[in-house]
Order: C-alpha cells, then structure tokens, then sequence
C-alpha cells in the first residue's frame, strides 16, 4: 500500500516517542522514581515529555531540585511557579550545612564546591527520599564522558558509577533491577542534541528561564568571559565594575561559574539560528568543566550527573 | 534519522572516517578541535589527527576503561545521524550486538591493504544477524595502494561472494581515504573510475525504511492509565503498524478480540498513529488487560508462545547453566524462562538455544519483526544482564491456562523453580513421588507442579 509511505515521523516525534516509551518503563517497573530538575531547557523538555507520557493521569513521581545556593534568580522565580503551575510536586534541596560553612567556589575552588552542593547535595536527597531512580536531562552529545553512557545509567549503593560495569542496553528492552540501596539514573534524552532540544521548545511552545534570551545583563567583563555579579563574593579587580552586556547564558547553572555570551537571540528562533553559527560547544562557558580534562568522568565516577 | 553502526577492526581506520565526518559535515566545535590538537601527534592537511576528535576516549582505554559503545550524533541540512561505534575489541560481539540492536545501516572498513580478514566475515555476520538490512562496505586507505581500482574491485568480488552465504542485505561499496577525506564526504579526483556517490552524500539519501509501518500493528502495553472511573487508557509505543479508532484488535495472551475505542495523546484525540508512535488507546470492551499483554491487529496477530527455539548471545564471564531460570525481558513483559542447550557456553558465544518460559511471550520470529522477536535474559541474582536474544520459531502455542507439571533434574532447581513460580504469582508445589490422581488433581486446580528426583 503506497499511502502508507506517508507516515513517516519527524525526528523531533521519533525522539519524544522514545523518551515517552523510557519514562513509562521507569515508573513501571522501578518502586520510587524520582526526576530530577535543574531549571534548564532539557528540564523543561523532560517535564513536558513525562506529561505526555502519562496523560491523562498527573505525572507519578515528583521532581527534585539540588539547589546549590547559587542559583540566579530568574531560575529561581521560574523553579517556584512554572512546575506547580503544570501540577508537579517539587522537593528541594540543598546542603545548608556547607552553605552555614561560607562553601563559594572562590573559598574552596569548583571543584570541591561543585562536590559538596551538588554531588554530596544530590547522593544525601536520593538517600534521604529512599528513591531508585533518578531521571536526569543530560544528553549524549554534551561532553565526550557522556558519549558512552547508558541511557540507564546503574549506580552502586553509594550512588557510584562504574563505568566497567554497565549493563550491556539492546533494542528498547532496558534491565532495570535493582538491589536494595543501588539505583538507577536514567536519561530519556540521551539521543537528543542541544539544537534537538531547541526545536523541541520551538514545537511545543515549551516555557524556559528568561535568562536563555538576550538582554542587556551586568556582567564581570574579562576578556572573552562575562561573569554574572549576582553574588557578593565574586572577587573583583581593581577599579572593576559591571557593564552593561547584550548577552544571555547558553546553559544554566550556578551563577558565579556559568558564564554568559553576548548575542542578540532574544527570541528562540533566533536562538537557533544562532546555534547553527556556533563554533563553541555548549559546556564550554561553564567554569566547571574547566578543572581538568577529563572532570565530568571523574565527577561521574564520584555520583554527580 | 538515520541509526548506523560503524564496524572494523582496530587500525582499519574508523576512528579517522568518524573524525572526519564530523570534521567536515562541521560537527565538530572549536574547543574540541583545539583539545584535539593539542594531542596530535599524526596530522594531516588540516593539521590534526581526526581520530582524536572521537578516540579522546583512548586515554580512558589505557587506563583499563572498557569503552563499549560510544555515540555519536551529527546532523546535515538532509538528515540527523545517530552513529553508534564500538571502539572496544575484546568484547566486541557483545558490543557490536548492542550497537546493531538499533541500527538499520552498518558501515563496514576493511583495510585496502589487507583485503577480507576473518574478523569481517564475523562482523558481517553479526550485523546481519541482528536485522541489519543495509551494509556499506568501505574499503579504506586508498592512497596506501595508489588509488588502485583492481585492489577495490578484487575486495568487492570477494565480499559480494562472503555476503551470499549470510541472511539477504543490500550492499554498497565504496572506495575512501579517511586520512585526506576522498570520497568521504567530497568527490574523489584521484579515483576517477568511481561513479558512484561519495559516503555522506550516499547516507543521506539511502532509503533504509524499514517496514514496521507496513507490518500488522503490534503495540505491548507499558502501562495502564486509569485516572478516574471514566477511563480506562492502554499506555505504550506503536511496534508496528498503523491504528485508528474502530480497528478490531485481539489481546495476546487471552486472544478476546475488540475495536479501539480513541487514541487519546497529550496533544489531544488521533485519527490515526503508526509506528514508533508513543500514544494511549482506549477499547470498547472493558477487558482484563495488563502490562506485558499486547494488543495486535485481529486479522494478523502473532502467537502466545511458551516453547521457543532462539539465538542468544551469550554476554557474562559466567556460563549459561541449563538447571536453573532466567528473568527473560520481551517487549513489556517480564518473567522466568529456563533455557537448554546442550553443551558449554561462553562469553561471546552465539548458539541455539531452546527457552521454555514460565508466562507466554506474544512473538514473531526476529527476522519478521525486531520488537516481537529480541529479548533479553537478566540473571536473577546479580541482575546481571547475561544475553540477547533473537526469537528464531515457536516450538510450541502457549498451553491452556491449566496446571503444568515440570521435571527438574535435582534438588537444587526444584527449589529454584518454586522460588521462580512463587515470584510470578504462581501456586506451586514440589512433589516426589506422589501419585498421579493427586498430580492430576492438582493440575486440575492449576498448581505448578515441580517433581524433584531429589529425596528418592
Ligand atoms: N594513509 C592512511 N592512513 C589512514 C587512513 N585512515 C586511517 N589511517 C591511519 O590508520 C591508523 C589507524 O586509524 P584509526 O582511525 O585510529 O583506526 P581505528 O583503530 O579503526 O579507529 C592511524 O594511524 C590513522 O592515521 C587512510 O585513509 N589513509
């Protein structure tokens, strides 16, 4: 039959059907699901993708937000309306104890912060909450360390990936078992690029942080680099003050190691449009992933995303 | 969207074509670049050695990190790619199955120099074990024999004469050099006596449709929704084919038969979906239906099948062990098979096998449809997953929903076996030597019967 040459699916629909099939075999056979939110576009492609995944039945499972301290604002605002808006129960937290301590990447270095508000933040709330599986919105094509992972992702008790002892992933049937303590991470959006995600929001008319769109911003100018000035702590040069920047943040982050680009995309077609001149990957204006080659494998290794 | 695989041996030059792919369809970021060229040490032309944009994982391999299959996504204004490598060799049937599993296309590198090895024969059979349906031959380092024609067409006669005694696949092949990137992604000058079209042009135009549009609609239910007493919707991504409201479907295992009442999605109410759609359908029928039972078209559904003949590729450092059970995952459904084979086996080893599962597996054979004939076996202690497998016939329909009577062999797997009944919400009993009224009378009350030669 010829007419059935017709019903082809874009790849847009290709993915967002197979991360729908994902989330559903996750919360179908793992007990205590969990998905986690970081603010960003992928989040907020994964929270519409669990919407439809379940529809009509509200989303089985609640987002949790490691919130470091140090997120900007605009992400904040945004965290606190637009999930209770959709429906969904959000748990945040944060290791207050470090916060009570004077934790900044400037006292202690990325590094270790990122290890204490973030890595220590998120295996203490996946313990607390008792949850083996944890949905997470990275993508393969983000760092090479992410190239080779699993879209399940297994975890040892202490939350750790070994990356030696991955479960073998054929067709779409995923080995999700479980031992009491271990979990999974799991992440639906594994086959999707950065401009998959952009063109998924451009499709669904999906809401994101007002940060991602070009405005005029105070920035820290150094060289190349725009430095957020939301927190205090951001040492400063002599004589040197914030400027007014068109710029916007290309991913999000915590604000004193997420640094900005300048741009005039303030609509996310343009953003697009922008991404296709793109020469730079898109972690790069993260401070995190500056330590070392090779960082996000070893912060992997330790429990972080 | 185009899945592919990339297979060869080590230094037949994959790391390089993949590199350059990326490098000149412009995947490739400047920071990777500038990481990249830090580290080289062989550059060419333009001044960096391609295998490192893809290969920075080489580090890891030295320090004993096992790199099993890495992806790779770019994209050209025709299509977006999923590329699927598998740089590790020491499990590389394990790892080429995996990267297989998806792909409908595999790219294959032979060495100019070297011609057909033993390892190709393998790698061929593997991909087209796994219902890989179009292979790309690509016969690399042609500068390394003077652009020689005779050396490219001498290894397309010999694999064309390999291919005839493997499952039926389309094959192109094409004469390259990753290094300089002829015929990678420009026209070759220096190979004048190849008409055809470069790689990238050639995977962004080859039609590798596979029919599961074409195919009887097949959809494994993942999940029942039922958020009020109003609605009752079956959760799932369309297999194969095509479904619209009012197509009559049969519910496998059980075989009752009704119409589709709505496809109800996020978006709202569908006309119609197809494959590899993600929806929610509702019946006209109130029927008894779970996850793992299917939903297929009433005029051409697949059977209920407990006695399986398959192929398995066989995974684990631990040999398959015939007296005890396997969880078998297949589509959406879970449950305990034992598996026979007479004989050792191996890591790495493909062999037949027969499966007896404990609930029935609604199949076709692979061949026929991927969804409806791969499963895998998961060892139910470590969880660990132990194989792939590939459903080959059905040796037996599923029985009546009666009792069954099961012989094991010693006392240790009449125990298991209890313990596996037991976990499917079976009533199970282990008996020895007792008399068959008995036995009959409990199949009758649909007991599992286990009889152990154990305590004679
Ligand atoms: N002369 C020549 N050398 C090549 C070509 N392709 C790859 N090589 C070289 O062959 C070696 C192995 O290549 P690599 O891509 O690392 O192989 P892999 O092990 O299959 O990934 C490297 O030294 C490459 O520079 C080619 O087309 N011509």
């Amino acid at each position: 039959m010829s007419t059935l040459q017709i019903h082809r699916l874009s790849h847009l629909r290709a993915l967002e059907a197979e991360s729908i099939h994902i989330i559903r075999e996750v919360a179908s056979e793992l007990a205590r699901p969990v998905m986690l939110y970081s603010i960003g576009k992928d989040s907020s492609v994964m929270l519409r993708l669990a919407q439809k995944a379940f529809h009509p039945e509200p989303v089985p499972f609640p987002l949790l937000h490691i919130d470091t301290g140090y997120k900007f604002r605009e992400m904040i605002e945004f965290r606190d309306r637009y999930p209770r808006e959709q429906g969904f129960t959000l748990i945040v937290h944060t290791n207050r104890a470090a916060l009570d301590d004077g934790v900044n990447p400037f006292r202690v270095g990325t590094q270790l912060c990122c290890e204490m508000l973030k890595t220590k933040a998120l295996l203490d709330a996946l313990r607390e909450g008792g949850w083996d599986a944890a949905f997470g919105g990275a993508r393969r094509d983000e760092e090479r360390s992410r190239a080779k992972e699993r879209i399940y992702s297994f975890r040892d008790t202490r939350g750790q990936w070994d990356p030696k002892n991955q479960r073998p992933e054929l067709w779409n049937l995923y080995n999700g078992r479980v031992a009491p303590g271990e979990s999974i991470r799991v992440f639906p959006l594994s086959n999707w690029t950065e401009l998959d995600v952009w063109q998924y929001i451009e499709l669904e008319g999906i809401p994101i942080v007002p940060l991602y769109f070009a405005k005029e911003r105070p920035m820290l100018v150094r060289g190349n680099a725009l430095i957020p000035v939301e927190q205090s702590f951001i040492p400063r040069g002599e004589g040197e003050a914030p400027q007014l920047v068109r710029c916007r943040m290309r991913s999000l982050g915590c604000s004193p190691c997420t640094g900005a680009i300048r741009s005039d995309a303030d609509t996310v077609p343009k953003i697009i449009a922008e991404l296709a001149s793109f020469r730079r990957s898109e972690r790069e204006n993260r401070a995190i992933d500056h330590d070392t080659d090779g960082s996000m494998e070893l912060k992997k290794r330790a429990g972080y995303f | 969207m185009l899945r592919l695989i990339t297979c060869g041996s080590v230094d037949d030059g994959k790391s390089t074509l993949i590199g350059r792919l990326l490098y000149d369809s412009q995947s490739v970021l400047e920071d990777q670049l500038l990481a990249a060229g830090r580290a080289s040490v062989r550059r060419n032309a333009e001044g960096i050695d391609l295998s490192l944009l893809t290969d920075g994982l080489r580090a890891e391999r030295e320090q004993g990190i096992t790199i099993d299959v890495a992806y790779r996504y770019f994209a050209t204004p025709r299509r977006k790619f999923i590329l699927a490598d598998t740089p590790g060799h020491e499990q590389y049937t394990r790892n080429m199955a995996t990267a297989a599993s998806t792909a409908e296309l595999a790219l294959l590198l032979i060495d100019a120099r070297h011609g057909l090895r033993p390892q190709t024969r393998r790698h061929a059979r593997i991909a087209a074990l796994l219902g890989v349906r179009t292979l790309v031959v690509v016969v690399n380092k042609m500068d390394l024999v003077g652009w020689d024609e005779s050396v490219f067409r001498g290894i397309e006669r010999d694999f064309t004469a390999l291919a005839a005694t493997l499952p039926p696949m389309t094959l192109h092949f094409i004469p390259i050099s990753a290094f300089d990137g002829a015929n990678v992604v420009r026209q070759s000058e220096e190979m004048p006596w190849y008409d055809g079209a470069p790689l990238l042009a050639l995977l962004e135009t080859i039609d590798v449709s596979r029919d599961d549009v074409a195919a009887p609609f097949f959809f494994p239910v993942q999940r029942v929704l039922r958020p009020d007493q109003d609605f009752r919707g079956y959760a799932g991504q369309i297999a194969a084919g095509v479904v619209r409201p009012g197509d009559r479907v049969t519910v496998l295992p059980g075989g009752r038969t009704t119409c589709v009442a709505r496809i109800s999605t996020y978006d709202g109410e569908l006309d119609l979906a197809h494959a590899p759609m993600s929806v929610t359908l509702t019946l006209e029928d109130e029927l008894d239906v779970s996850r793992g039972d299917a939903l297929c078209a009433a005029d051409d559904a697949p059977v209920a099948a407990q006695h399986l003949a398959a192929t398995l590729i066989w995974f684990s450092s631990t040999p398959l062990r015939s007296d005890r059970s396997y969880i078998v995952k297949h589509t959406t459904r879970t449950t305990r098979a034992s598996v026979r084979h007479d004989g050792a086996v191996a890591m790495n080893d493909i062999v037949q096998v027969e499966l007896e599962t404990f609930r029935p597996l609604v199949v076709r054979p692979y061949g026929e449809s991927r969804a409806a004939g791969s499963f895998i076996l998961i060892d139910p202690v470590t969880n660990e997953t132990v194989a792939a497998g590939l459903v080959d016939s059905v040796l037996e329909e599923r029985r009546e929903q009666a009792g069954r009577i099961i012989a094991a062999r010693n006392e240790d797997e009449a125990l298991e076996l209890h313990r596996a009944w037991l976990a499917e919400g079976a009533r199970v009993v282990v008996l020895n030597d007792a008399p068959q009224d008995v036995v009959d009378g409990l199949l009758a009350m649909q007991f599992v019967v286990v009889t152990a030669p154990c305590c004679r």
